[in-house]
């Protein structure tokens, strides 16, 4: 039952069970349709599937939910990237004008991947995670996620997991789906602060005086500095750990800390030290923050910033399954971020797994619900919306739910402001 | 546009009256009756001004002395209105319509509106900055642009935040008003946190204005030139004035590197070498880490995969050079095959909207995209940090005196000029005889200097020459004559394409 039981070989069985029974469609749709204000806005998406043997299909569309659904569970992609609104429908792109065929709406997304810090984690590597390095997605969602609601003014955000190893960010208010692509790259550099490739050593430099966004950023880095860095992590205990971190101060302080950590073996007093000199070495006239710079080029979020330039960049969907791990892309519930383990975030063949254990009890209700003499695919329609209700899902489709009604009451809020207006005048 | 095509209609304005202020938002085209000779002579004008503005942009600190200093000259030299002038209303006559022409040249492709847009809003930028307070209360008038000011109250509320937040802003105090708009409005700011944001809104101080005067400009001459792209039909039919709004757009593009002429004029075997000789840093960066591990990521595929399409590897030898090194890393042949191959042929136009890409210029390995982690594309002399530079320039045995010349160069961010002064060290000569701006500039020049300038065919130097040349090409002559600029249409819609395999990797 437990994540390793997952083998890639048995996903061409499992995803037609998964499409079938357990994906959220109905959720999906609602989303996706954003209210159905505007009719197209679902029709003129772009979705693309990987399906098997890494055969990627790009500018799929569908008018309906129903649509969707047929073709999901005839082509049983191994992955879904979501796409553009643009201003035709997607599958006919072949057949208008080109040049006019353009992307015009997307949610503003960021992606932030574990593969970005490998210089600053020693804990693992590239595509590994654990539950360690998580701690740098958990500092991530934090201090992006205030920065978008109390500097950017967005509301809707949807954090995802993206099945391996990182997370992905949907802001979903219409001022973000409408927003330019200079405004997009705009607010990715507001938010990113890692700067520079493998030649550089040092990727933070703060001027003065810090700006009121690094400063909240660093008190969320605070609170997991110690655990995280120093006592994990352990970046002032190994030797060339300790030069790593050294590398980013002062020269002349480099020389005073080599020194004083020759007495002084313990991270948390070293840190301190640390600490202290950076204050000490301040002159009214220049303030030094090279601790300060450590501890975000160690834990401050390393954004991907193409993908949130551009309206027309694909991203891996919500409930796509990753192929590798066999995890679905789960909603983060922010209210437990500190608790989110993304080892127990169920995989296809668990979930699948537990709707065949409930197959008798299930059979019962099947019988019931034909003495009911419903509509047959009513029926189907109910067995599938309960189907996801008895397996490990549940709990994230929930917290979905939960993030479309805010979405919902939104543009309810929207369209009673608008008849106040009216009775007004 | 509208003032082209009414040329029959005599307006004679009295000029003075229609001139009246310093600077404008060309809201209203030009209505009068130019002659041909004039209007070449005024795009022509325009178009040095605006190069000017681009090359001070790379090689200065914008808005520095030196930038200020080097605008000022050019417009006094092109007669153009500049600072110091008080009332030329035919100088302030040529700056309208040369906008106008050129509009009509820059409109036609994403990446012509773009870069003009660019140009313009900085000499705009310039300009506006060069106005007395008064002025700049008349022209915000003027134009009808009202901002929304913040009341005391609030200003008091936010003190700190408003304080720490004008980094860079010298002499912000908070005497002075603060605007509130929306963040749109004000990006560039934003994108450089030089104000305040809060739930949306940014919080401007009086000093920084021209951010959002100039948003504001920017935002409608993009929209304008949309407008005019469609109206475009109409000039064209246009048969006297046609080839010339082409000439004005083509000499954007400036040298043409790439390659067509030097396939397979160079063996694989021979690229270690090249690159130890021949190849600017930025390349041999590339080269270095792609041999260590057998992988680049996206951007440095495609800065390096250009250039060494522009020295002269086939799309077979592409292919084959990626391929190898690609293996023996964390890909097996079959994976490369279907991901990485259509990469390559994408570059050389075989694949998507069959665009061929052009190498990348200087100017955009410095300006765009710069390397993020795990990248080792960009310019070594911009984008790396100065301590690694003086090591590796140390290793690539350059004297110290050398080392220090060009770390100054660096600091005064004059990176092109730093890659020279690297050049004329590692070649043993003097003063080059030309002026960097692109790597397979950089590697042409110095093959010629070693002897090996047979077998690389030098380029054609002028613009119009390249033309020229390239309808002689043959096969690939037939793609020609439709203009570069649908050729770099077709490469934004294929970017498009990449954009997809970008992160997958
Ligand atoms: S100046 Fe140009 S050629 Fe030289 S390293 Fe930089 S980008 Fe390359
Ligand atoms: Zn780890």
């Amino acid at each position: 039952m437990s994540s390793s039981d997952y083998d890639p070989a048995c996903l061409p069985d499992l995803l037609p069970l998964y499409y079938r029974r357990l994906f959220p469609f109905a959720q999906y749709y609602r989303w996706l349709s954003y209210g159905g204000v505007q009719k197209s806005y679902f029709q003129n998406r772009e979705f693309s599937f990987t399906l098997k043997d890494d055969i990627y299909v790009r500018y799929q569309s569908f008018s309906t939910q129903n649509e969707l659904e047929k073709e999901m569970q005839k082509m049983n992609p191994y992955k879904i990237d979501i796409g553009a609104v643009y201003s035709h429908r997607p599958n006919q792109h072949n057949t208008v004008k080109s040049g006019s065929f353009q992307a015009l709406e997307k949610e503003l997304v960021f992606d932030i991947d574990m593969t970005d810090y490998d210089d600053v984690r020693s804990c693992c590597s590239a595509a590994d995670i654990c539950s360690k390095c998580w701690t740098l997605m958990t500092i991530a969602i934090r201090i992006l996620n205030r920065a978008l609601r109390d500097d950017f003014g967005f509301q809707h955000l949807l954090w995802v997991y993206s099945g391996r190893r990182g997370v992905h960010c949907w802001v979903c208010d219409e001022a973000a789906r409408k927003l330019s692509a200079a405004a997009r790259s705009a607010v990715a550099e507001y938010l990113s602060l890692v700067k520079g490739g493998e030649e550089n050593v040092k990727k933070i430099v703060l001027t003065d005086p810090i700006h009121p966004f690094i400063g909240e950023s660093l008190s969320v880095v605070e609170d997991y500095f110690t655990r995280y860095a120093l006592q994990e992590q352990d970046i002032l205990g190994r030797r060339e750990s300790v030069d790593k971190v050294l590398a980013l101060v002062p020269e002349d302080v480099r020389r005073e800390l080599q020194q004083f950590f020759q007495n002084e073996r313990n991270p948390e007093k070293r840190w301190k030290l640390i600490k202290d000199q950076a204050r000490a070495k301040q002159t009214t006239a220049k303030k030094r923050h090279f601790d300060k710079e450590i501890m975000l080029q160690y834990c401050y979020p390393r954004l991907d910033i193409n993908v949130s330039k551009g309206v027309n960049h694909l991203l891996k969907s919500p409930f796509s399954v990753h192929p590798k791990t066999g995890r679905i892309s789960v909603p983060i519930d922010l209210k437990d971020l500190d608790k989110f383990d993304p080892f127990a975030v169920p995989t296809i063949s668990l979930i699948c797994e537990e709707l065949d254990r409930l197959k008798p009890e299930e059979e019962q209700t099947k019988s019931e619900d034909s003495k009911e003499k419903e509509n047959e695919k009513d029926t189907a329609e109910k067995r599938k919306n309960r189907d996801y209700k008895r397996t490990s899902l549940a709990k994230y489709v929930k917290h979905f739910d939960q993030f479309l009604d805010g979405l919902a009451r939104s543009w309810k809020g929207e369209l009673l402001r608008k008849s106040d207006l009216q009775k007004e005048f | 546009m509208q003032f082209a095509s009414r040329k029959k209609k005599l307006v004679s304005n009295p000029k003075t009256e229609l001139y009246t202020e310093p600077l404008q938002f060309y809201g209203q085209p030009p209505l009068e009756n130019i002659s041909l000779s004039e209007f070449e002579a005024f795009a022509v004008d325009r178009l040095r001004l605006l190069k000017t503005v681009e090359n001070s942009g790379v090689s200065m600190v914008k808005r520095g002395d030196d930038y200020k200093k080097k605008l000022e000259s050019e417009l006094k030299a092109l007669d153009f209105p500049y600072r110091e002038d008080v009332e030329e209303p035919e100088k302030r006559r040529k700056d309208h319509i040369s906008h106008f022409i050129l509009r009509l040249a820059y409109c036609q492709t994403e990446d012509l509106r773009r870069w003009f847009i660019q140009q313009e809003v900085d000499l705009f930028r310039h300009r506006f900055k060069g106005l007395s307070p008064k002025q700049k209360l008349e022209f915000l008038h003027k134009n009808n642009l009202q901002y929304n000011t913040i009341s005391g109250e609030e200003k008091e509320q936010l003190k700190n935040e408003l304080l720490n937040s004008s980094h860079g802003v010298s002499g912000v105090s908070l005497e002075h008003d603060f605007y509130k708009v929306p963040f749109q409005d004000a990006l560039d700011l934003v994108r450089t946190r030089k104000v305040y944001l809060k739930e949306g809104y940014a919080y401007i101080p009086q000093s920084e204005i021209v951010a959002i005067v100039l948003n504001d400009f920017r935002t409608r001459l993009s929209k304008a030139l949309a407008l005019t792209a469609r109206s475009l039909p109409a000039v064209h039919s246009d048969e006297r004035l046609q080839p010339l709004l082409n000439h004005l757009s083509h000499s954007y593009f400036g040298q043409d590197y790439s390659g067509q002429k030097n396939v397979g004029k160079i063996s694989l075997e021979q690229i270690d070498s090249l690159a130890g000789k021949s190849f600017p840093l930025c390349m041999r960066q590339l080269h270095k880490a792609l041999r260590e591990n057998h992988h680049l990521r996206y951007g440095g595929r495609m800065q390096y995969g250009l250039f060494l399409k522009g020295i002269g590897l086939s799309l077979e030898q592409a292919l084959q050079f990626w391929k190898m090194e690609f293996i023996q890393g964390k890909v097996d042949a079959d994976k490369f095959d279907k991901a990485f191959a259509y990469n390559i042929r994408h570059m050389f136009g075989k694949e998507g909207k069959r665009a061929d890409y052009t190498p990348y210029s200087c100017m955009k390995v410095i300006l765009s995209n710069p390397p993020s982690q795990g990248d080792y594309h960009g310019c070594p002399f911009r984008h790396s940090d100065p301590e690694l530079l003086k090591q590796k320039l140390q290793f690539y045995k350059v004297s110290p005196s050398g080392v220090n010349q060009i770390l100054e160069l660096v600091k005064g961010m004059h990176y092109q000029l730093a890659c020279q002064k690297y050049f004329e060290l590692t070649h043993n000569v003097e003063d080059s005889a030309f002026s960097l701006s692109h790597p397979n500039q950089y590697f042409i020049e110095s093959q010629k200097l070693l002897g090996g300038g047979k077998d690389v065919k030098r380029e054609t130097e002028t613009p119009q020459r390249s033309q020229e040349n390239s309808a002689a090409k043959g096969p690939a002559a037939a793609r020609e004559p439709a203009a570069v600029e649908s050729q770099h249409l077709a490469e934004m819609t294929a970017n498009l394409e990449t954009d997809f395999l970008k992160t997958d990797f």
